[in-house]
């Protein structure tokens, strides 16, 4: 992946296990189940990881369902989507202690959600690993409507809510887990260019 | 001036609070009020020591603001221990310093403040680092945020504000006496806290070395740990200092600091903490015939190694002459 | 001072106009013929009698109506003043600030008494006479920072210090530039300036954030920055660019004086005391060509930064749709002489 030029935007690295941790929180979706395989795999730290996966709904994920399963961890919560897997990882949250690490792996839009949620239940920045796996989409919010647009693959968008065009800046909220979408024709209206799809 | 606003007062109170601790009180005498500040603030105190030759030589400390004054207004307090090793200032205020006496008094500075998006904060002090603590508990309990504080000392009477603190606090405070075996039992504080908690500890540098230790293994992340690591500046062999722009050369005493060497010389050098924490005196080195002492917490490692810039609140030189671009 | 407030829009039929004593007042951003970024950060120290900077605080003919725009905004945008609950002993911090400020410089227009806790504020331009208790939020009709922001003439944003750096956690932001509070809101510095192109690279972001990390009570800052606007709107924001853009694309040769404005920045920065938050505030000023032509030094200057400044910033500063316009309708009035040294006109 090439680094990104813009200061918001967040870099993504490779999970690892921190060793001090006294429980490990992995919140992963679709081939992020992966990435924590391959950091996980064997490790001591699995005795005190709770695994929240989410698959992706309109794939069969059974495969990263498998792997998880077979790394034996501490717990193992299956959700039906992000919604609910957030719902999980609050109440869990809700009685952790300071010696908690997340870790984080998925979409761009899902880590996003994931990483926003955590710092709103007063998990640290630095507490939290994140690692891009899967589709380069982006979660955006639409500066004129406020509406939120998950699984944005490419600029400009469409806003389902207000129905402007959106050009996807490289502006990042972590507070809101989302890129800025701003209106691309506003200046001459109808004038929209051909998609651009986002990079990895 | 290069240490910013300066405000004329009066000492109005001395007070022992233990053997080897004075409260001081401060009046501000030219008029208006002195302005409110943040619980972990301190100030920086110019005093015109009586050397044993009969002179004067000038003296800048830096004390932390204890929190009875935190809203401001007629005057400041702070807390002195007497440290018989320390350059003279603590000694010259235990002993000399009378009330009635005239100084002059910086702005609050805090660069020990508390984090205020935490959700509970877990104080620490050992020994003089309660004045800070104590000033954090007190903003804290004023505004019904969850707080604990600990509080280890050498003896009971050691301990200054402990009464008063224990009677304010109850059981949010602990004291551990270590002349009655009593340690603070890091691991069990650290291990049950929600998370959201950050944890400040102001004490020896060893006490803030081990429990900041302590604190990594247990899995805390590093933006949730504090510490008030000022430097009572040491002294050390003396050495020629030369300033490259303003053409000026002398020498630093053994018992002066760089920055007091320079500000003797009649340079308005900048500075603001006075302990090697804020990096507002950091001055580029144009050559250096000698070994860089560096005694900061500001610069890097890679930063020291290199040798461009320099401390003067804290570091020297140990050999022959440093030359300054200043 | 006495003021005599203008009864003027910055909507619909944009009536805003600056006297004559205004425009000498305006606070010119260049003093050179070209212009880059710098940290061009200076103390925030008393300026000349009746210019930006004669008072920290600075109320002039246009008070009035631009607190009544903001309302207009602030009714349709409630999110423009926002903070984080954090931020409460920052506001009234700000609150002491400004009410302060406006009542030791503008003893005419407001009143402040203290007794204790007991303040009472009187604003006679906007007919407002309050008692509260500083520190009981239930004692103001609304948070402090929103009460004395929508009687204060600038945008402002609360900073709170922590993990070295600064982050926006709180602010009243109703005449932009075309950045929005609600997405930068919990940001820190870098992440906030994010989206301006070069001055990272110069490394302008990390001197400017050391600076101000030790930036110390007492001892305020100031800088100036600048942009353009088309009409004299004070919300330029990202929520309505799509109702505003359109106008970058009226300008023509023959309304460029009408039109197009300057639009400068006077940035101000104070540590706050009991909170140890920074405010920064953003204080605007709007100029038509028109009337900037009236000083012939900024005709000439302004026509020399115009037509040299580099691609990137004109872009950054969405410029490209009536620079070459602008430029062309300047060189009427820019006669080749030499400009001379510093910021005031001739």
């Amino acid at each position: 992946m090439k680094p990104s030029t813009i200061k918001s935007r967040p870099l993504y690295g490779t999970l690892a296990p921190v060793p001090q941790a006294t429980q490990h929180i992995a919140i992963v979706e679709g081939e992020g189940a992966l990435a924590l395989a391959d950091a996980f795999a064997g490790h001591e730290a699995l005795r005190r990881t709770i695994i929240l996966f989410s698959p992706i709904a309109h794939r069969a994920d059974h495969d990263q369902t498998a792997v998880l399963t077979s790394l034996s961890c501490e717990a193992l919560h299956l959700a039906s989507n992000v919604q609910e897997l957030l719902g999980t990882l609050v109440t869990i949250l809700s009685t952790a202690t300071m010696g908690t690490r997340l870790y984080v792996s998925g979409s761009e839009d899902f880590i996003g959600r994931v990483t926003s949620e955590a710092l709103r239940q007063g998990i640290e920045m630095d507490a939290i690993q994140t690692e891009h796996r899967g589709a380069p989409t982006r979660r955006v919010q639409c500066v004129h409507c406020k509406g939120f647009i998950d699984g944005v693959s490419a600029s400009p968008a469409l806003c389902p809510h207000c129905g402007l065009h959106l050009l996807v800046r490289d502006h990042y909220s972590r507070r809101l887990g989302a890129f800025m979408g701003v209106s691309i024709d506003a200046e001459s209206p109808g004038d929209l260019p051909p998609p651009e799809a986002f990079g990895a | 001036m290069s240490g910013g606003v300066q405000f004329p007062v009066r000492v109005a109170e001395i007070e022992a609070v233990s053997p080897a601790v004075k409260r001081l009180r401060l009046e501000r005498h030219d008029g208006p009020s002195l302005p409110p500040y943040s619980a972990g603030s301190h100030t920086v105190l110019t005093l015109e020591a009586r050397t044993l030759e009969g002179g004067t030589r000038r003296i800048r400390n830096a004390y932390s603001l204890l929190g009875t004054t935190l809203g401001g207004g007629p005057a400041y307090e702070i807390a002195v221990l007497r440290s018989p090793q320390s350059r003279g200032g603590s000694v010259f205020i235990h002993d000399q310093l009378a009330i009635g006496a005239t100084l002059s008094m910086s702005a609050p500075v805090n660069l020990f403040p508390l984090h205020r998006t935490a959700r509970r904060h877990v104080l620490v002090a050992g020994g003089i680092g309660i004045t800070p603590i104590a000033a954090m508990a007190r903003e804290l309990a004023a505004a019904g945020q969850p707080f604990e504080l600990h509080y280890a000392m050498r003896d009971e009477a050691s301990g200054a504000f402990a009464a008063e603190l224990a009677a304010l606090y109850g059981p949010a405070m602990r004291l551990y006496v270590s002349q009655r075996q009593e340690r603070i039992a890091v691991r069990d504080i650290l291990a049950h806290q929600p998370v959201g908690t950050h944890l400040y500890v102001c004490g020896p540098e060893r006490m803030i070395d081990g429990i900041l230790g302590d604190a990594r293994i247990a899995g805390w992340p590093d933006s949730a740990l504090h510490a008030e690591r000022f430097l009572a500046p040491e002294g050390g062999e003396p050495f020629a200092v030369k300033l490259a722009r303003s053409g000026i050369a002398t020498l630093v005493g053994e018992h002066q600091t760089l920055l007091e060497a320079i500000e003797a010389a009649g340079v308005d050098a900048p500075y603001l903490c006075r302990g090697g924490a804020c990096g507002q005196c950091e001055t580029p080195i144009v050559s250096a015939d000698g070994t860089l002492l560096h005694a900061d917490h500001f610069l890097t490692d890679d930063q020291k190694a290199c040798g461009k810039t320099i401390m003067t609140c804290v570091s020297r030189l140990r050999g022959r002459e440093l030359v300054l671009d200043l | 001072m006495t003021l005599s407030f203008h009864a003027e829009t910055f909507r619909d039929d944009y009536t805003f106009a600056n006297s004559p004593a205004a425009i000498r007042a305006f606070p010119f951003p260049f003093d050179r013929d070209a212009y880059m970024y710098t940290v061009n950060i200076e103390q925030h120290v008393p300026g000349p009698v009746q210019s930006a900077t004669e008072f920290p605080i600075h109320i002039d003919e246009h008070y009035v109506a631009e607190m009544r725009d903001r309302a207009i905004t602030l009714a349709e945008d409630p999110l423009r003043c926002q903070s984080l609950p954090h931020m409460m002993t920052a506001e009234w911090d700000l609150l002491e600030l400004l009410m302060t400020s406006m009542a030791t410089h503008y003893p005419a227009h407001f009143t402040l008494s203290r007794d204790g806790d007991r303040w009472h504020w009187i604003n006679r331009p906007m007919d407002v006479d309050q008692t509260f208790t500083f520190g009981d939020v239930s004692t103001l009709p609304q948070g402090p920072m929103e009460y004395v922001t929508r009687q204060c003439q600038g945008d402002f944003c609360l900073l709170d210090q922590r993990e070295d750096n600064l982050w926006m956690d709180a602010g009243m932001v109703t005449s932009q530039a075309d950045w929005s509070l609600d997405f930068d809101l919990g940001m820190n510095f870098m992440e906030w300036h994010a989206p301006v192109p070069l001055a990272h690279d110069l490394g302008v972001f990390e001197r400017a954030l050391k600076f101000l990390l030790n930036l110390q009570h007492g001892c305020p800052v100031r800088r100036l920055n600048w942009t353009m606007t088309i009409n004299p709107r004070l919300d330029t924001s990202p929520e309505n660019y799509h109702r505003w853009g359109i106008d970058k694309a009226s300008v023509t040769p023959e309304n460029v004086g009408d039109k197009v404005h300057l639009r400068v920045e006077l940035q101000a920065l104070w540590r706050l005391p009991r909170s140890n938050a920074i405010v920064f505030s953003i204080r605007g000023y709007l100029i038509k060509m028109d009337e900037l032509v009236t000083q012939k030094k900024w005709a000439r200057r302004f026509h020399r930064v115009l037509a040299s400044l580099p691609q990137p910033i004109a872009d950054y500063k969405g410029l490209g749709r009536f620079r070459d316009t602008t430029v062309a309708w300047l060189s009427r009035h820019d006669d080749g002489l030499p400009t001379s040294p510093g910021f005031a006109p001739d």
